[in-house]
């Protein structure tokens, strides 16, 4: 597998270098992997500290802005951030209003939260973590770890960025942050694995006309594995399964969201057959992403995430953001 | 065992992760994202320069450990990360500063950093992760040192029981970590944090046999 590195050890911190010379509003520290707002914290204001494995870009680091979070740690590739990372993430965005953690729902990511959320509170910082757990392709039961955090990360990190912006305390923050997630789900699709940088090959095989069945964001093997299909009934497989566990009817948030392989051109189509799906149903959908969000480096395929509106969840997505990936109202 | 023991096991434990990175790395990528093999060679490799830098204040077995548990926290990242950086870290506080540690002090300590481990991830044994391999290790060292087995076959009971749990690993089906999304597929394969926690524990017994 081709890729355009220097070499597997250096890939997170030179595009970290890379991240930082790119855009002026951030403040990248290379050494330490934290990417916060440039300018310091806003006083007052509840901090939003996010962070996960490097090689989901533009998640998370693309998403530090006004409006969205405040500051986002980068792991080695697909790896949970450690505990150091985001304590010094946490300080850095301490407006003294308190700060919202949120977590996706790995046992690493949660762990490693855990720990810093802990050493914070040592130090006078009050945090509360918001664990996201959307998608529907693991079963939430005693017998998994529990739903992986995956599309809905992206608009749980808007629409309480957007309530912290307004002066919103703590405890509304994550509230809206917690409504978010459970209005929230998503299922993943893939044609191909990717390639840990390290490692030289893909993480799974899939055959030419294969397809892997509720994915992750970490290139392990989904689900199920099933023929290749036409992008219409690859829709209906995963919007079916999010609408056997979530209403789809009236206003609707939904993310197409590529792998990070597949073109902009298929994204589309896809996104035309999953809204076809959804007004089959009586979902009207009112707000859309369709891109590449929250990746898994070089994998090819699309995950969808469709969250049901309320008039409050719409006016906080519209709210203004600046932040590399997402810009609208300022 | 003194602290020469100690520093001569998390040497050999760093030998032997990174022997095994690509066979860890390959078993993770089976049922997981294929970064098992490389953060835990990482985070041994971080712990070797931490030892090193530290010097005289790692003069005892326990801070040995604890210097380990801390450094692999902050070095690993992912679940592993936390669960063996608590496992040495609770290790090392139960063998508190002894300047030599007998097999009953190092059976108190492996049995700390078991408890260590599944309190933080709430494991148990069958959920097809790293207690496989380290709950019945434990057990079955107890209960040789109970029965006045020698050092050195109360440790090969050690590796060789911590071995054979992560081999009972292959039929599981995986009920925690990344390996449970994938349910039932997660079967006929072996777990790699109970692989690497079998590396590690014959280091311990190579290491304690070559410092006879």
């Amino acid at each position: 597998m081709k890729k355009l590195i220097n070499s597997a050890e250096t890939v997170v911190t030179e595009a970290l270098e890379g991240v930082a010379a790119a855009h002026p509003s951030l403040s990248v520290d290379v050494e330490n992997k934290v990417i916060v707002r440039a300018g310091g914290p806003t006083p007052g204001k509840v901090g939003l500290v996010s962070g996960g494995g490097s090689g989901h870009e533009p998640l998370h680091g693309g998403f530090v802005g006004y409006g969205m979070l405040d500051a986002a740690c980068p792991g080695e590739v697909f790896t949970s951030p450690v505990p150091d990372q985001m304590l010094a993430a946490t300080q850095a965005v301490n407006g003294g209003a308190g700060v919202l953690h949120v977590v996706k729902n790995y046992t690493g990511d949660v762990l490693n939260f855990q720990m810093a959320a802990e050493m914070a509170g040592d130090e006078g910082i009050e945090v509360v973590p918001v664990v996201i757990n959307d998608d529907v392709a693991v079963e939430d039961s005693l017998y998994t770890a529990g739903r992986r955090g995956t599309g809905a990360t992206v608009f749980v990190e808007k629409i309480a960025g957007a309530l912290a912006e307004q002066g919103a305390g703590l405890a509304a923050v994550a509230s809206a942050a917690r409504e978010v997630n459970e209005r929230s789900r998503s299922f993943g699709v893939a044609l191909s694995s990717c390639v840990m940088p390290a490692a030289g090959k893909p993480t799974f095989e899939l055959g030419e006309a294969e397809a892997e069945l509720g994915i992750g964001i970490h290139g392990e093997p989904g689900r199920t594995r099933a023929a290749l299909a036409p992008a219409s009934e690859l829709a209906a497989v995963a919007l079916d399964a999010i609408s056997t566990d979530l209403p789809v009817g009236g206003d609707l948030l939904v993310m197409v969201n590529g792998m990070g392989g597949t073109p902009l051109i298929e994204l589309y189509l896809m996104f035309n057959e999953v809204r076809k799906y959804l007004e089959a149903r009586g979902g009207h959908v009112a707000r859309n992403l369709v891109g590449n969000y929250i990746t898994s480096l070089e994998m090819q395929g699309f995950s969808v995430t469709v969250c049901q509106l309320t008039d409050t969840l719409t006016r906080l997505w519209d709210a203004p953001v600046d932040t590399p990936a997402l810009r609208w109202g300022r | 065992m003194d602290a020469q023991v100690f520093r001569a096991w998390i040497t050999s434990a760093a030998g032997v992760i990174e022997a095994n990175r690509d066979h860890l790395t390959q078993l993770d990528a089976a049922i997981g994202d294929a970064d098992h093999g490389i953060n835990l060679a990482r985070g041994f490799t971080a712990v070797l320069g931490a030892l090193e830098a530290g010097g005289a204040k790692e003069a005892t077995p326990g801070a040995i450990l604890t210097v380990t548990g801390n450094t692999l926290i902050s070095k690993v990242g992912g679940a592993s990360g936390p669960l063996y950086g608590m496992a040495f870290r609770r290790a090392g506080k139960a063998l508190g500063d002894a300047a030599d540690v007998d097999l009953p002090g190092l059976s108190a300590a492996l049995d700390a950093a078991l408890a260590g481990v599944q309190q933080l991830g709430a494991a148990r044994e069958g959920d097809k992760t790293m207690v496989d391999a380290l709950a019945p290790a434990t057990r079955a060292f107890s209960k040789a040192i109970t029965e006045g087995a020698s050092p050195d076959d109360a440790l090969s009971v050690l590796a060789d029981a911590a071995s054979a749990g992560a081999a009972a690993t292959v039929p599981m089906q995986a009920l925690k970590g990344r390996a449970s999304y994938l349910g039932p597929r997660s079967v006929g394969h072996e777990d790699p944090g109970a692989v690497s926690t079998a590396l590690i524990l014959g280091a311990l017994r190579d290491a304690a046999r070559a410092g006879r």
